[in-house]
């Protein structure tokens, strides 16, 4: 099985012509080629499904892309890719942005995987409508196909000094059989791929032309907030409404469909809506109604003391993902002198998009119409087809920009609020969150509690480690009770890559009592946190130079094998063969990034150099961060050095901006943010007690070096992340010697 | 009736003169490209020019603009050519694009005031406008290159 699509099964263009121009479809293939399932009869059929690439009576190239925009720059890799195989003039593109719709195969712009997933398959939509397009200007000449050649918009046939703008051949092509054996360019020919093109979107963002969610506007719309529930379960007992109705403005208020059993899913919480004129009439409105809340099972939950029973499971043998050697006995033997343990912690938190959640949705004519910013339009399909029982073909929804969402927008409740809001009222529906109900009734960054313990040889190298790690499973957002984590062992804790003989990972169990979702990165965040931050401390307990210990540790170049180190880990879902975990790969980052830091050089007091490594999403990053610390405890940041090694990469400077951006993010949760639950409900509402990083505090100046590499292509978007937070705090302790060993740092570097 | 211009045109509000003036624009006006963030001044999103300063709409009344003169990121530059409108580009700063409207306005009404601020003066004006993709490094970079050499 590959992660590809399959290239011996690729009868997978038709061609029609739509309205005078020749719209080349792709059919129902998936990320996994599935036998048989080639429905490229019905893709073409249907002309609204404008899938992948549309050639324009002028020629102009329309480009679909299928992956949600949410400043990772999908749009633009997309169109690079397809562009180059192309060979189209890079100012005669245009991008379409497709609709939820499973014939595209994987929509959910979730875990690093657009290009992963796509880069194959494009290139080949690419190169084979340059083929087609040769061949045609071939035949209109009654030449040998051979003898031509496509480049940026043109076919020429060399020996006779003709040549046809793309533009020229569009009715000719759009009848044309596809060839079956077409190959794509080599790598060397690339001409927008690996390079840093400047991104299709930027005219509109600069001019404030952007489309994100909110900023759709459809004749007649209400809008409407809502009030959802303070603690996850509970249903509204009363409600007077009657101060809201009398708001200037306010249209409706309507009670929405409780939500009061696990599991949650993606459904909307419930509570009552207000619909309004304008937003702040909606936002008045909702101010004033009286809601009386019933109880919810969750009204018990308070974060302060989760804490303690997180630790205790942590003391606690747990479930075991990855054993080898002899971890307890070595540890046992190695005596105070060389074995060390610490406890890490790690809230909730929230991912607090720049856009808070927006969708508009209209219903008419037996159809749905949603605009949403979504990772996953396709799940809004069938989220919003089960709540209506509309069948998914009914529902259409558009994606708009997205304005952010780092996990937050993959799971659409916001969308469904709308429709179900329009289908209710009959009138097109506007949903928007305030910030406040953005941060507290999110679907939370889990928190953890973890317990780490090694033992160094008689050497000073590290010899054994157990790193043991609690916290309620995002499992629980789909299964009412789940208390065993799945993938998220995967994520920094079952893949340590250690060349020491014993070595083991267990996890204990707690329940879930928020909305528990993916956070950009998602259980890497705190895993490596932990283990990144706890391998310093093993070095400085060794005495030894945090780089070499650290590079000694993770040992010789190899390709490891984790079943043969008794490791469930699963490698992101991807193929072993294809995407070996290696080694060399992973210290090659960590000297490159350390080699631009200048690691070792004389530092200023109280300034310090941390370092942190790790391969997450198929993808090796090395971060250094520089900290200074102040004598009151505030910390500056000047310089942060990335070496990403993502294999092949689509748009560089995309790539750099992606590292640059999750160094930042990772910051906001390493310096401030916390999200704290007292009686079942949120305690924060706003970027004044959920603090975010702002300029001041970023680092002034990230280098990122992006390793060249042809191994296939890895993800970016959340790779750049679990590495920072650990490295800014390895560099406090540089400085400081002060451990940092629970997040936010906040004011624990006061005096 | 409130009387004040928005990119040079005239706009009249009548009755609440409370109604914040981010959701006059972006409701009202439909001038979209002015974003909501938090509502509360505290992220920036909103920023609009009141009479070439920088504030933060979602906490400016429609009727404290009475008279006044308001920018939008829609009117910034008439082919959306303002010299950081074009550093925005050549430095690729924007990631999902939804704060920038706010820090382009932020940033020109820094530059119109200082034309050769230093990094701690770009600091202290930027740093009421929140980036959650992290494009500060950048913003940074492409305002120190605008900055004119001090003489
Ligand atoms: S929306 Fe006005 S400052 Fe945040
Ligand atoms: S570019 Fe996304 S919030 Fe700034």
């Amino acid at each position: 099985m590959t992660d590809y699509f399959d290239l011996s099964r690729r009868r997978f263009l038709r061609t029609t012509a739509v309205a005078g121009a020749a719209v080349f479809a792709v059919p129902l293939l998936g990320r996994r080629a599935v036998p048989g399932a080639v429905a490229s009869e019905a893709a073409a059929a249907d002309s609204e499904a404008r899938l992948f690439v549309a050639l324009q009576p002028d020629g102009t190239v329309e480009i679909t892309c299928h992956r949600s925009e949410m400043g990772q720059h999908a749009r633009t890799a997309v169109a690079q890719i397809v562009a180059d195989e192309l060979e189209a003039d890079w100012d005669r593109i245009t991008i379409a942005q497709a609709l939820g719709d499973k014939r595209y195969g994987d929509q959910n712009t979730d875990g690093s995987r657009s290009i992963r997933f796509n880069l194959e398959r494009l290139r080949l939509v690419g190169a084979t409508v340059r083929r087609m397009l040769r061949d045609a200007a071939a035949e209109r000449w009654g030449v040998e196909p051979g003898s031509c050649r496509a480049e940026q918009h043109r076919v020429y046939h060399d020996a006779s000094g003709r040549s046809l703008d793309y533009g020229e051949l569009v009715e000719a092509v759009a009848g044309r059989e596809p060839p079956t054996d077409v190959t794509p360019k080599d790598r060397k020919d690339w001409r927008y791929i690996g390079k840093g093109k400047a991104i299709v979107d930027m005219d509109d963002i600069v001019s404030g032309k952007a489309t994100f969610a909110a900023d759709v506007r459809l004749p007649g719309t209400l809008v409407a907030m809502i009030a959802r529930p303070p603690v996850v379960l509970a249903d509204v007992a009363s409600v007077d409404d009657s101060a809201a109705r009398e708001v200037s403005g306010v249209v409706d208020v309507i009670r929405m469909p409780a939500l009061t059993e696990n599991p949650v899913m993606f459904k909307p919480l419930g509570g009552v809506a207000v619909l309004a004129e304008h937003t702040w009439a909606a936002q008045l409105g909702r101010d004033k109604l009286k809601i009386n809340w019933s109880e919810s099972p969750n009204a018990g939950y308070d974060s302060a003391s989760f804490r303690g029973r997180l630790e205790a499971a942590c003391r606690e043998p747990g479930d075991v993902h990855r054993s080898k050697g002899d971890v307890e006995g070595a540890l046992a033997e190695a005596g105070d002198e060389r074995r060390h343990a610490a406890e890490y912690y790690v809230p909730h938190l929230a991912q607090a998009p720049m856009e808070p959640p927006s969708a508009t949705a209209r219903f008419e004519n037996g159809v749905m119409e949603v605009w949403a910013a979504t990772q996953n339009p396709q799940a809004d399909q069938s989220l919003i087809a089960g709540l209506l029982d509309l069948p998914p073909e009914k529902i259409k929804v558009h994606v708009t920009l997205l304005g952010g969402a780092f996990g937050r927008k993959s799971k659409p409740d916001f969308s469904a609020e709308a429709a179900w809001l329009a289908h209710k009222s009959g009138r097109p529906v506007r949903v928007q969150w305030q910030r406040e109900d953005d941060i507290r009734h999110g679907f939370f960054h889990t928190v953890s509690a973890q317990r780490l313990e090694a033992a160094l040889d008689g050497d000073g190298r590290l010899a054994a480690l157990r790193h043991r790690s609690t916290f309620p499973t995002i499992n629980a957002t789909f299964e009412a009770g789940a208390e065993v984590p799945g993938f998220e062992t995967d994520l920094g804790l079952s893949d340590a890559p250690l060349a020491i003989p014993h070595i083991q990972a267990e996890t204990g169990r707690a329940p879930a009592q928020v909305r528990t979702g993916w956070m950009r990165s998602v259980a890497n965040i705190y895993h490596v946190f932990a283990l990144q931050s706890f391998l310093a401390e093993m070095a400085h307990k060794a005495g030894r130079d945090h780089r070499d210990f650290l590079l000694e540790a993770i040992g010789p170049d190899r390709v490891i094998d984790f079943k043969a180190e008794g490791s469930k880990f699963d490698n992101y879902g991807a193929d072993f063969d294809e995407y070996p975990f290696d080694t060399g790969r992973l210290k090659h980052v960590l000297r490159r990034a350390t080699g631009m830091a200048g690691w070792g050089r004389e530092l200023p007091a109280r300034s310090g150099l941390g370092l942190a490594v790790h391969r997450s999403f198929l993808t090796y990053v090395a971060t250094v961060v520089e900290v200074a610390v102040a004598e009151d405890g505030s910390l500056r940041i000047p310089g942060t050095w990335v070496a990403v090694d993502a294999g092949t990469v689509v748009n560089r400077d995309s790539v750099r901006n992606q590292m640059e951006g999750a160094s930042v993010f990772s910051l906001s949760y390493a310096l401030h943010s916390a999200i704290t639950v007292k009686d079942g409900a949120v305690e924060q509402g706003n970027f004044d007690d959920y603090p975010v990083a702002r300029m001041p505090e970023a680092p002034a100046a990230i280098s990122v070096e992006v390793v060249d590499s042809d191994a296939p292509p890895a993800g970016v978007g959340e790779p750049g992340t679990p590495p920072f937070a650990p490295a800014l705090c390895n560099a406090i302790f540089a400085a400081t010697g002060k451990r940092i060993r629970e997040l936010p740092i906040g004011d624990q570097l006061r005096a | 009736m409130i009387k004040f211009t928005v990119n040079g045109e005239a706009h009249s509000v009548e009755g609440d003169g409370t109604l914040p003036l981010l959701w006059y624009l972006r409701d009202v006006a439909t001038l979209t490209g002015t974003k909501y963030g938090c509502g509360a001044g505290l992220c920036g999103a909103c920023t609009v020019h009141l009479d070439g300063e920088a504030v933060r709409s979602c906490v400016t009344s429609v009727a404290a603009a009475e008279g006044k003169a308001v920018t939008t990121i829609e009117g910034l530059a008439e082919n959306a050519d303002h010299p950081v409108q074009k550093a925005w580009a050549k430095h690729q700063v924007p990631q999902c694009g939804y704060c920038q409207p706010g820090q382009i306005m932020q940033a020109a009404a820094l530059l119109a005031k200082n034309p050769s601020p230093d990094t701690d003066a770009i600091d202290e004006a930027m740093a009421g406008n929140i980036c959650r993709c992290g494009t500060y490094p950048r913003i940074k970079a492409a305002l120190l290159d605008l900055a004119e050499p001090a003489s």
